[in-house]
């Protein structure tokens, strides 16, 4: 390393040190009142005290119609349902997640070689293989489930009850709908992948609200320094932290 | 028309390990130096900066660091009647990108080599007759000895500031009891640094595999135990195993890479330049075709640009090496149908088999803490430390436990038969995220007369260049391996008593699955040896065409090891690196007469 990194260095030790004394503060604190509030109750977003954001007001899709939107919520609140592990994918801003990932260069293809020829019926150990870019999938899948349960239950997706929606996120999954335009497994591969990476995600992309995820599964988030954990067969107790500094 | 450049002495395509390890010792020895990297700039601030670089959806999840398969990718099919089809996203394997290139994301497992391994089909002839390895298998001796490596294996671990624990340091036994590996070769010197901590995911394994009867050793990792200060002055911290390790910079300075270890001490120089976003699309080649004049790149702005130099070193990524060696009609290609031609030839991978055992809550893995090089591993199934004459296969395999860190959006897993969704999936998740263990035997591969790389007729890159195809599937003794070492390994994980196990293994007539990550070891391609006829390079790593080109990297590798290749890596380009200061700089030509 060079002479003139080491005041870097110097920084980046004080700023670690920093964070254990930020956590005793907090320890078990955040996680407990998180497991002890009602997971139908849970607030869509819990914001730790003393930091400035506008008061939680309801988030306005951008590339979701209204329709669509209902559909996203309504499914995603069921495939990681609020229940007696904690808040679900809808306490934890999933569907606020995945609107904003369209607007992201993953969700036109552009992170993925997208020259034809394409050859959409090669074996799954190809790889992907479909012109089909997320936005798209997205817009068709919704579309085509919508078109099935306005068919078989006449409702919209989301005004069936659990149980039913369920079912039909099974038969997505197992890929029994023939739709036309979009295969109804890939559809639901998305939909299930992208709403693990809004419970999981660090909640500066938008989901993972409250650390409601990370809080879950004793994932720690952004403290990402263990030294003197590495070794002990024990619970690690403190709760999670966020890139911005947030506490659960 | 191309811009021509200033002639330099010599080029150097890619910045990744072996680029590095060349411009530092082409340097030294006096010669001008460019570097070519085809991706940005890329250092510790700001690309691995404390806390953005936390963040697994931007790294792991949307692949930050990897090869832009927007532009370039490579196609795979699994045998010469398929078609080949581009490998759209990223999947098997994570190439890097920009300066640092997989050295800059890679975990830092940093091995040498088993003896037996660079000599494999004499090994093989020895012990078990002429008639042991499988007709269409090509294995070949890579033509360079353990005890003429040894010296830059030794060098290169104080370069990377490796962590481990010797077994014997010339001749002396060091290291029972303190967690050496009884199978490795001598060494002149101890490791720079002792072995990291060990995980109480490594401390289980060690256990178990000590209840089973095998050697447990503490992995070597170029992830550093304490404070070091490498031969180039180069300055790094003591590794907190923060967990984000494999795919992302290290913000610690605490994991070997070219940008902590190697650059700085390459910028201050005046005869060295190191020169991002210069994609290079071919080396150039005089009249003669045996003799390169420089090579040709596209720069930033979309410019082609001509850079003359005496020396060309082809230091990218495996199969970007033999894709320049292609396109520029260096060595003749190869040809499965007759087995003629070199480059291409020997394309060989890892042969991975996984084992995860999932345990009650008062087991706590924690396996969000995590180190990319950390582990427990045992060799009593690897190179040739047991006997395979019952067995009927070739190749050996390390098992361990290397727990570099799991996150939650692509590290949790569950017990076999959970739901992958709804509320039984995520009760299995809060239950097992931290109380699981996952352990790897990393198999050994060998290459075959089927499996090589050629261009791809029909896809193209960004530049409008073929791209690389691959022809790849496993073949009969890799199943076979990965199911012997599946057992050996399943005993193991039984002996840790976990409520749940899932095998990971490979199924009779399994083909190669494109999309399901096994590792980034790629090899072979533009293989050293010791005859023209059967290898693109000298035991130098001297193109045996064109003797003003050098190719270090895996893609000298005749097959596979059963240990990580970046130790054999590195160690191969300072071991070229001598051979061009002491011998080729004197007298240009070719270092070995064919």
């Amino acid at each position: 390393m060079s002479e003139q990194d080491n005041p870097r260095r110097e920084f980046l030790r004080k700023t670690l040190t920093l964070i254990p004394v930020v956590t005793v503060a907090s320890t078990g604190l955040g996680g407990s009142v998180l497991m002890a509030t009602p997971a139908a109750a849970a607030p869509a977003a819990p914001e730790p005290a003393g930091r400035t954001s506008s008061p939680a007001a309801p988030y306005e899709p951008t590339y979701f119609t209204a329709e669509e939107w209902a559909f996203l919520n309504a499914a995603v609140a069921r495939l990681i349902p609020a229940d007696e592990q904690g808040p679900g994918a809808l306490e934890a801003g999933v569907p606020e997640y995945i609107d904003r990932q369209m607007h992201t260069p993953y969700a036109s293809g552009a992170l993925w070689f997208m020259q034809g020829p394409f050859n959409a019926d090669a074996a799954p150990e190809m790889g992907w293989q479909s012109k089909l870019v997320p936005k798209q999938i997205y817009r068709l899948g919704i579309a085509a489930t919508e078109a099935l349960c306005k068919k078989v239950y006449n409702s919209t997706f989301a005004g069936l009850d659990s149980a039913t929606r369920d079912d039909v996120l099974k038969q997505l999954e197992a890929g029994t709908p023939q739709f036309e335009n979009v295969p109804a497994k890939m559809f639901f591969s998305f939909l299930l992948q992208n709403t693990k990476e809004g419970f999981f995600c660090d909640p500066i992309h938008g989901g993972n609200k409250g650390m409601v995820g990370w809080t879950m599964i004793g994932f720690p988030g952004a403290r990402a320094d263990f030294m003197d954990w590495v070794e002990r067969n024990e619970q690690y107790p403190f709760p999670a932290v966020s890139i911005r500094g947030e506490r659960a | 028309m191309s811009t021509v450049m200033k002639k330099v002495d010599a080029v150097i395509v890619g910045f990744g390990w072996t680029g590095a390890i060349m411009a530092k010792e082409l340097t030294e020895a006096g010669l001008n130096v460019v570097a070519l990297e085809r991706g940005p700039m890329q250092d510790t601030y700001p690309d691995g900066n404390y806390p953005q670089v936390i963040d697994e959806l931007t790294y792991s999840v949307r692949k930050k660091l990897f090869q832009d398969v927007s532009k370039e990718t490579v196609t795979i099919r699994h045998s010469v009647n398929d078609v080949a089809l581009p490998n759209r996203q990223l999947g098997a394997f994570l190439p890097g990108n920009g300066v640092g290139g997989a050295g800059l994301h890679w975990s830092g497992v940093h091995f040498r080599v088993d003896p037996i391994e660079l000599r494999i089909r004499s090994h093989y002839e020895e012990r078990y007759g002429k008639n042991f390895i499988p007709k269409d298998m090509t294995i070949q001796d890579f033509g360079v000895s353990y005890e003429e490596l040894e010296p830059f294996f030794d060098y290169a671990e104080k370069v990377f500031g490796t962590s481990g624990q010797a077994w014997t340091v010339n001749g002396q036994l060091v290291g029972e009891g303190r967690g050496g590996n009884p199978y490795a070769p001598d060494r002149s010197n101890p490791f720079p640094l002792e072995s990291q901590k060990n995980t109480v995911s490594a401390q289980l394994f060690q256990k178990a595999a000590n209840e089973v009867g095998y050697k447990p050793y503490n992995l070597p990792s170029a992830n550093t135990s304490g404070p070091y200060t490498n031969p180039y002055g180069a300055q790094m911290g003591p590794c907190n195993f923060c967990g984000f390790c494999s795919g992302y910079v290290c913000y610690m300075y605490s994991k070997a890479s070219p940008n902590v270890n190697i650059l700085p001490a390459l910028k201050p120089l005046p005869n060295f330049e190191l020169r991002p976003d210069a994609h290079v699309i071919r080396v150039n080649l005089d009249s003669t075709k045996s003799k390169a004049t420089g090579v040709t790149y596209i720069d930033a702005l979309g410019r082609e640009i001509e850079q003359p130099a005496d020396l060309v070193i082809l230091g990218a990524f495996q199969f970007h090496n033999v894709r320049l060696m292609l396109l520029s009609g260096i060595g003749k290609p190869y040809d499965p149908k007759t087995g003629e031609g070199v480059v291409g030839k020997n394309f060989a991978y890892q042969n991975m088999g996984t084992i995860k055992a999932y345990f009650d809550k008062e087991v706590h893995t924690n396996n969000f803490i995590g180190a990319g090089g950390n582990g427990v591993a045992i060799d009593d199934f690897n190179a040739d430390n047991f006997d395979h004459g019952p067995h009927g296969f070739v190749g050996g395999s390390p098992m361990w436990v290397n727990q570099a860190g799991s996150r939650p959006i692509a590290g949790t897993s569950n017990p076999p038969g959970t739901p992958a969704w709804g509320s039984a999936w995520k009760k299995a998740t809060a239950d097992y995220y931290t109380h699981q263990v996952s352990m790897d035997a990393h198999g050994a591969h060998q290459s075959y007369r089927g499996n090589y790389l050629d261009l791809d007729p029909v896809y193209r890159d960004a530049y409008g260049q073929p791209l690389l195809r691959m022809t790849f599937d496993w073949q009969e003794n890799d199943i076979k391996m990965n199911r012997f070492m599946m057992e050996k390994m399943g005993k193991i994980a039984e002996a840790m008593n976990p409520k749940a196990i899932a095998l990971l293994g490979k199924k009779v007539g399994e083909h190669f699955n494109t999309a399901s990550y096994q590792t980034t070891h790629l090899n072979g391609g533009a293989i050293m040896g010791t005859d023209p006829k059967t290898s693109a390079l000298n035991r130098y790593l001297q193109s045996w065409d064109v003797h003003n080109v050098f190719v270090p990297g895996a893609s000298a590798f005749p097959q596979g090891l059963g240990y990580n290749p970046t130790g054999l890596v590195a160690a191969l380009t300072y071991w070229s690196a001598r051979a061009i200061r002491e011998q080729y700089l004197k007298n240009p030509g070719p270092l070995v007469q064919a």
